[in-house]
C-alpha cells in the first residue's frame, strides 16, 4: 500500500537526517517504526504527508508511493484526499475550535453529508469521552482526551493510512493503553493501515505486526513484531531488560560494544 | 439636562454610529486578512480608497448606473486582493512577521502614489446615487446615503460573521488562523484560504470606501483612515469580528462626542486624539482588546 524507498531527506540543504529510508506497510498492516530521539522517525512521516517544506527540509532521493502512484511531489492537501493523513507529534489540536469543528474541519476534503455524520457517530463510539465535550473549546481538554480528538479527526477524513506520531506522549500509561486498544479496534473495524512512530517499543510492537528500527537516519533492524521483542539487541536498547528479565546496568561494558556495532 | 441638550447628544451618538459603522468595514478587513494570515494589512486605508476611485471612474466618468458600478467595484476589488496576495505576500511566506508588515507599509505609499499620478490629489465630489434629501428620525437629521452606510455594514457584518461560524470554508479559515501545519495536515489548501482572506477583506474595505466617498468626497487621504481605524481594530481584539464592528462603532462615537462637546477647550485635534485616549483607557484594563483572545494555557 505505501512503499518508502531509499529517501533522503536534508534541512536546511545541510543537515541530513534520513539516509536512505526503505519500508512498506502492506494494506490493513499496523506497521511500527520505533527508534530513539533524533533518529528521525518524525520526519519519515512528514516526508510521507509532505509537509517537510514548512521546516525548511527537502527530499533529495528517493520515491514514496502509495497505491502503486508516486505522491512525493504532490501538495500535502492531495495527499489528505488520497487517505493518508498524518496525525503529528503534538496532536496539532485546534485549540480556539469546538470539538466539534476539529471533528468537522477534519472531514474537510470530504462532501458526502450523510456519510459524514455517520463518521461523527462511529468516531463518538471510539472515543466517549469525547461526546459530553462536543460544543467545547478544545484546547481545554485533557492531554488524553486531545489525542483522542485527533485520531478522531483522522477518521473523519476517511483515511486509508494513519500516520501517527507518538500517541503515547506525555499521556499516563494508563489511559495510553486505552488508546492502544482502540488503536487495534479502529485497524480491524475501520480496515485502516497504520503506521505507528513510538519511543515506547513494547507497547508499539504489541498492536503493529512488523516493525522497523531507526537509528540515525536509517534503518537498522527490522521484522515481523514477535521475532523483535524476541531479539536480544531490542530487548537490551529498547525494552531495558536482559536475559534474567531484570532491569539492566547502564554501566555494563558489554552495552557499549555491542551498541558500537549497531551503529557502524 | 434639557431637551435642547439631550437632542444634541442624540445627533452627535447617531453621526457617531455612521463614521463607526465606516470604521467597522475598514476594521473588518484588517481582522479577516489578520485572522487567516496573522499579517496586519497596512495597505488596507489604501486599498478602500482604490476601491471608492474606481467606483467613482466608473460612475461619473463612464456614466454606469451606481449599482452595476458598485457590483463591479466588488469584484475589481476581490481580484485586487488576490493580486497583492499572490505577487507580494506569497513569496514572504516563511519570512518574519515584521518584514512582510513593512511591505504592506511600501504598498500603501505605492497605491497612495499612484491614485495621485491618475486623479489629482484635489478632492473629488462623488453625487450619491441616493439623493439629497435628508428625512428625520424623531428629530435628527439623516441622509439617504447616511442610512445606506448603516445597513450595508449592518448586512456585511452578519454575512461575515456567518460565514466564519457557520460555513465549511469559514471553519477552514479559522483552523488556518490557528496553526497553518495542522491545516495542511487537515487538507486544506492554505493558499485559496489566504487568497479567499485577502479578497473578502478587499471587498468589505471597498465598500467602506464608496459610502466614505458619497459622504466626504473622494482625496487620496482619505486613505489615512486606514490609521485611524487601526485602534478600533486593536481596541476589539485583533482577530475578532465582533470586536471589529464594536470597536469601529466605540472609535466612530468617541471622535464623534469629543468633537461636539470637547474641541471647545481643547481645539478641533482633540477630534482625532479621542480614539487614541479611549484605546490607551481599555487596554490598560483588557491587554488583549475588548474581543481579542487570550491564549489558551492548558495546566
Amino acid at each position: 500500500m505505501l512503499e518508502v524507498n531509499s529517501i533522503e531527506i536534508v534541512y536546511c540543504d545541510v543537515l541530513k537526517v534520513l539516509k536512505g529510508i526503505s519500508f512498506q506497510v502492506p494494506s490493513g498492516a499496523v506497521v511500527a517504526l520505533l527508534g530513539s530521539n533524533g533518529a528521525g522517525k518524525s520526519t519519515v512521516l512528514k516526508a510521507v504527508s509532505n509537509t517537510l517544506e514548512l521546516e525548511d527540509g527537502e527530499m533529495e532521493d528517493g520515491a514514496i508511493s502509495f497505491d502503486g502512484r508516486r505522491i512525493d511531489r504532490l501538495g500535502p492537501e492531495r495527499i489528505v484526499r488520497l487517505g493518508v493523513v498524518h496525525v503529528p507529534e503534538g496532536r496539532g489540536i485546534f485549540d480556539d475550535l469546538t470539538v466539534l469543528e476539529n471533528l468537522k474541519v477534519g472531514a474537510y476534503t470530504r462532501s458526502d453529508r450523510a456519510k459524514i455524520r455517520a463518521d461523527l457517530e462511529a468516531v463518538l463510539d471510539y472515543f466517549p469521552p469525547l461526546r459530553q465535550r462536543l460544543p467545547f473549546q478544545a484546547g481545554y481538554l485533557s492531554g488524553g482526551e486531545q489525542q483522542m480528538l485527533a485520531i478522531g479527526r483522522a477518521l473523519m477524513a476517511h483515511c486509508k493510512l494513519l500516520m501517527l506520531d507518538e500517541p503515547s506522549l506525555g499521556l499516563a500509561p494508563l489511559i495510553t493503553g486505552d488508546i492502544f486498544r482502540i488503536i487495534t479496534r479502529i485497524n480491524r473495524e475501520h480496515g485502516a493501515s497504520i503506521l505507528l512512530v513510538e519511543q515506547n517499543a513494547h507497547l508499539a510492537l504489541s498492536v503493529a505486526s512488523y516493525g522497523y528500527i531507526m537509528e540515525n537516519g536509517k534503518i537498522v533492524l527490522d521484522g515481523p513484531s514477535d521475532k523483535l521483542l524476541e531479539n536480544e539487541d531490542v530487548k537490551e536498547f529498547y525494552l531495558g531488560i536482559t536475559d534474567m528479565g531484570a532491569k539492566k546496568s547502564y554501566r555494563h561494558v558489554k552495552h557499549y560494544k555491542r551498541r558500537k556495532r549497531w551503529l557502524s | 439636562m434639557d431637551s435642547a441638550n439631550f437632542h444634541i447628544l442624540m445627533q452627535l451618538l447617531l453621526s457617531g454610529v455612521i463614521a463607526g459603522s465606516v470604521y467597522g468595514l475598514i476594521a473588518l478587513g484588517f481582522v479577516v486578512i489578520y485572522k487567516s494570515t496573522t499579517v496586519v494589512n497596512f495597505a488596507q486605508g489604501e486599498i478602500m480608497m482604490l476601491g471608492a476611485y474606481f467606483c467613482y471612474y466608473l460612475v461619473v466618468t463612464h456614466k454606469i448606473p451606481f449599482l452595476p458600478a458598485f457590483v463591479l467595484t466588488l469584484v475589481f476589488s476581490a481580484l485586487l486582493g488576490m493580486l497583492v496576495e499572490m505577487v507580494i505576500l506569497r513569496p514572504m511566506i516563511g519570512e518574519p512577521v515584521f518584514s512582510v508588515i513593512m511591505i504592506t507599509v511600501g504598498l500603501a505609499t505605492l497605491l497612495r502614489s499612484i491614485v495621485g499620478l491618475i486623479w489629482g490629489h484635489d478632492t473629488l465630489p462623488f453625487p450619491s446615487p441616493f439623493g439629497d434629501a435628508t428625512f428625520e428620525i424623531s428629530g435628527m437629521v439623516v441622509s439617504p446615503t447616511e442610512a445606506a452606510t448603516v445597513v450595508s455594514a449592518v448586512i456585511l457584518f452578519l454575512a461575515l460573521f456567518a460565514f466564519f461560524r457557520y460555513t465549511k470554508l469559514g471553519l477552514a479559515t479559522r483552523a488556518t488562523a490557528f496553526d497553518q501545519r495542522w491545516a495542511f495536515l487537515m487538507g486544506i489548501s492554505v493558499r485559496k484560504i489566504f487568497s479567499l482572506a485577502w479578497a473578502i477583506a478587499s471587498v468589505v474595505a471597498a465598500v467602506g470606501g464608496v459610502f466614505l466617498g458619497l459622504m466626504g468626497g473622494l482625496e487620496p487621504n482619505m486613505s489615512f483612515i486606514g490609521l485611524k481605524v487601526f485602534p478600533a481594530v486593536v481596541l476589539g481584539g485583533l482577530e475578532s469580528i465582533v470586536g471589529a464592528v464594536v470597536g469601529g462603532l466605540l472609535v466612530g462615537i468617541s471622535e464623534s462626542l469629543a468633537g461636539g462637546y470637547l474641541s471647545g477647550w481643547f481645539g478641533s485635534g482633540v477630534k482625532e486624539l479621542s480614539a487614541f485616549v479611549v484605546l490607551l483607557i481599555v487596554l490598560m484594563f483588557r491587554p488583549y482588546g475588548l474581543f481579542g483572545k487570550k491564549e489558551i494555557i492548558r495546566v
